[in-house]
């Protein structure tokens, strides 16, 4: 492990790829730091640039992207009781009321420290059950692919947040969407209209963007005019928490980082509800639970430290297995792809450089951030006052460049616009587009293995259940499924026992 | 069940019928084959089943509950941004990179809350710049930059 760690920061710490990792937390932070625009937005609309850079650091750049985004959410939390992004809602609660208490330093402080060591327990975990994984992954033959997509694609589905049934919907629409393009089997186009251009398939990015970016744009502009905020700099009078704040932190830090490190492995589960669970946790383990939601440190510390660790472990799956567990996984491997890397168990043998110098990148990166956050705050702040009505049109601006520069191609600036239109009309009937984004990266793949699992057992589907392997990944899909309807069944129990007792 | 055009379900469950019942008609030009030699029309015509019985379920789910679509309908900045979108699209292609920027940044700003043509203009005449500053010269992009340099 200690040869690969050392390629990893030999790569890592080439001054090229250091440049990107800055250039990509910077970017991410500041963006993170603005309202609206989430980390999927940004790198939805920051991923075809990236196609025009070589694959290292292109992928380093997007991981720090990633993260910085993170970073950047808690720190609006805390000042303007804003999330910049969905993780960071539960740093609102206890950060922005140590702000009006006059501790927006120690807040953000501890924020920051808590997000490093997450990080870096992340990072080692990530180092540590790469390999293994991945050695185990090589041995899967078609069946184990399958089960192991299918079981990915229920469980994002069902625990991502929304209704069951329409997101599972969406991962039948994004594996029908996959389909769009050759047949590799046969070599005849499939859903092609007759275009040209669609022969290849609808490129990955431009579903990205439609769907995430031009659907959030839209949303943001289809209610009434811009809000003001209230900024609570003015107070910060001391960054260094106590040694009290320091010492109540500790436990919640460490309990946060293995919380979130366990839920950012899991497909569906991310850095939302890593938080979330550790907030619950704290609570619970608190002497005095009435302290929460009133500015207790701990309530900081703790999810901070649980976003940070699920954003690095998510990598996890994405990068030995080649199955993302989240949409924003979904876009980094799209990226691999793009660069026209297999993603899968394979890219750690053959492209040690590559996992190792991503992984040694995102240790660099954490650090760059600890160190960034806490004296810019004062630009992230400013940032804060940029008007939306001028941000949107930069956005699409990247979006619409982006996009163009890959096949330099008219047409797909046109497949953007209806994949936008679609998005927002998904959005606005409430069905998740996150989950469509899985079933397009992983259906081509889905076909590919189940072909092929079939015709290694002659057309029998119960291969299916007879391998040990691919078995326990169908138990396990049916239990998610199973465990995630009965509480629904319970609730309308409950109702039909109120409606019959009232 | 009230107003169907509002009621967020049924038109979700509808839209998923659409784009299945679609699915599978195309792919009914594609062979079937069997379960050992699966045809290039197999995996589409079931995945378009599926999603055809999901639309199916949710519509019906939607008459039953009425649930209405939160907030208004974006419609008008939806319009503008798929326009500026377009535009580029055409105008990169036929007139370079500069003008397709400048009616992009104008024709999506008109999507927004408020437009204030001293604003925008400032806004295109930055962003171009940098647009043009990163992709053209900083990342190399061989986009020509007016009409005529092609």
């Amino acid at each position: 492990m200690f040869d690969n760690l050392i390629l990893g920061f030999s790569v890592a710490l080439s001054l090229q790829n250091l440049m990107y990792c800055f250039l990509g937390v910077f970017v991410g932070t500041a963006i993170g730091v603005l309202p609206g625009i989430g980390p999927l937005v940004t790198i939805a609309m920051l991923l075809p640039i990236t196609f025009n850079l070589a694959p290292i650091p292109a992928l380093i750049m997007l991981a720090g992207i990633y993260y910085g985004a993170q970073y950047g959410g808690s720190t609006t939390a805390i000042l303007v009781n804003l999330p910049g992004e969905t993780a960071s809602v539960i740093t609102c609660l206890d950060g922005y009321q140590m702000a009006r208490q006059g501790r927006a330093g120690p807040a953000l402080a501890i924020a920051a420290v808590g997000s490093f060591v997450a990080g870096c327990v992340g990072t080692l975990l990530i180092a540590l059950a790469g390999p293994p994984l991945a050695e185990a992954a090589l041995k899967f033959g078609a069946p184990e692919y399958f089960s192991l997509m299918l079981m990915a694609l229920i469980a994002a589905a069902v625990l991502a947040h929304g209704d069951m049934v329409k997101s599972l919907a969406m991962v039948f629409l994004g594996l029908l969407f996959g389909i769009i393009g050759t047949d590799v089997n046969s070599g005849m186009a499939r859903f092609s209209f007759g275009l040209p251009e669609l022969t290849d398939g609808i490129g990955f990015t431009i579903v990205a963007v439609g769907l995430f970016a031009v659907s959030e744009i839209v949303k943001n502009l289809e209610s009434g005019g811009e809000e003001k905020h209230e900024v609570f700099t003015k107070n910060i009078t001391h960054i260094y928490p106590t040694r009290a704040d320091i010492k109540a932190s500790f436990w919640p830090v460490v309990r946060g980082t293995g919380v979130g490190a366990f839920f950012g492995a899991l497909p569906g589960t991310g850095p939302s509800i890593a938080a979330f669970s550790t907030y619950m946790v704290e609570k619970k383990m608190a002497k005095d639970p009435s302290r929460f939601g009133k500015g207790a440190i701990e309530g900081v510390a703790g999810p901070e430290a649980a976003n940070n660790a699920a954003a690095q472990t998510a990598f996890i799956p994405t990068l030995t297995l080649g199955i993302p567990g989240s949409a924003t996984m979904a876009l980094m491997l799209g990226a691999l792809t793009i660069q026209g890397i297999a993603p899968g168990p394979q890219v750690m043998t053959q492209k040690p450089d590559l996992f190792w110098g991503l992984i040694a990148s995102m240790w660099i990166g954490n650090a760059m951030l600890v160190i960034l956050n806490l004296p810019l705050v004062g630009l992230w702040v400013k940032l804060l006052q940029i008007p939306y009505r001028w941000l949107f049109p930069s956005i699409i601006m990247f979006c619409a460049v982006g996009n163009y520069s890959i096949n330099n191609s008219p047409m797909d600036l046109y497949l953007v616009a209806i994949a936008g239109i679609l998005g927002y009309v998904l959005v606005k009937l409430e069905c998740e587009p996150a989950p469509l984004i899985l079933g397009y990266v992983l259906g081509p793949l889905m076909e590919e293995n189940l072909r092929r699992a079939l015709l290694i057992s002659r057309g029998d589907p119960t291969v299916f259940f007879t391998r040990p392997i691919s078995l326990s990944f169908m138990i396990a899909s049916m239990l998610i499924l199973i465990f995630m309807v009965l509480p629904a069944i319970r609730k309308k129990k409950e109702q039909a026992l109120e409606e019959g007792g009232g | 069940m009230k107003d169907l055009a509002n009621n967020k379900d049924f038109l979700a469950g509808l839209l998923l019928l659409v784009i299945g019942a679609g699915g599978f008609y195309m792919a009914l030009d594609y062979p079937f084959g069997s379960a050992l030699r699966m045809g290039p029309g197999y995996f589409p015509r079931v995945l378009a089943g599926i999603l055809m019985a999901f639309g199916v379920f949710v519509l019906v789910r939607g008459i039953l509950k009425f649930e209405a679509v939160k907030g208004r309908w974006g419609w008008k900045p939806l319009a503008f941004i798929i326009v500026s979108l377009v535009a580029f699209g055409w105008i990169m292609d036929k007139w370079g990179l500069v003008p397709a920027l400048v009616v992009m940044f104008i024709v999506s700003a008109l999507g927004g809350h408020e437009f204030k043509w001293k604003e925008v203009l400032i806004l295109t005449v930055v962003m171009s710049a940098f647009a043009v500053g990163v992709f053209v010269y900083g990342l190399g992009l061989p986009y020509p930059l007016w009409p005529g340099s092609y």
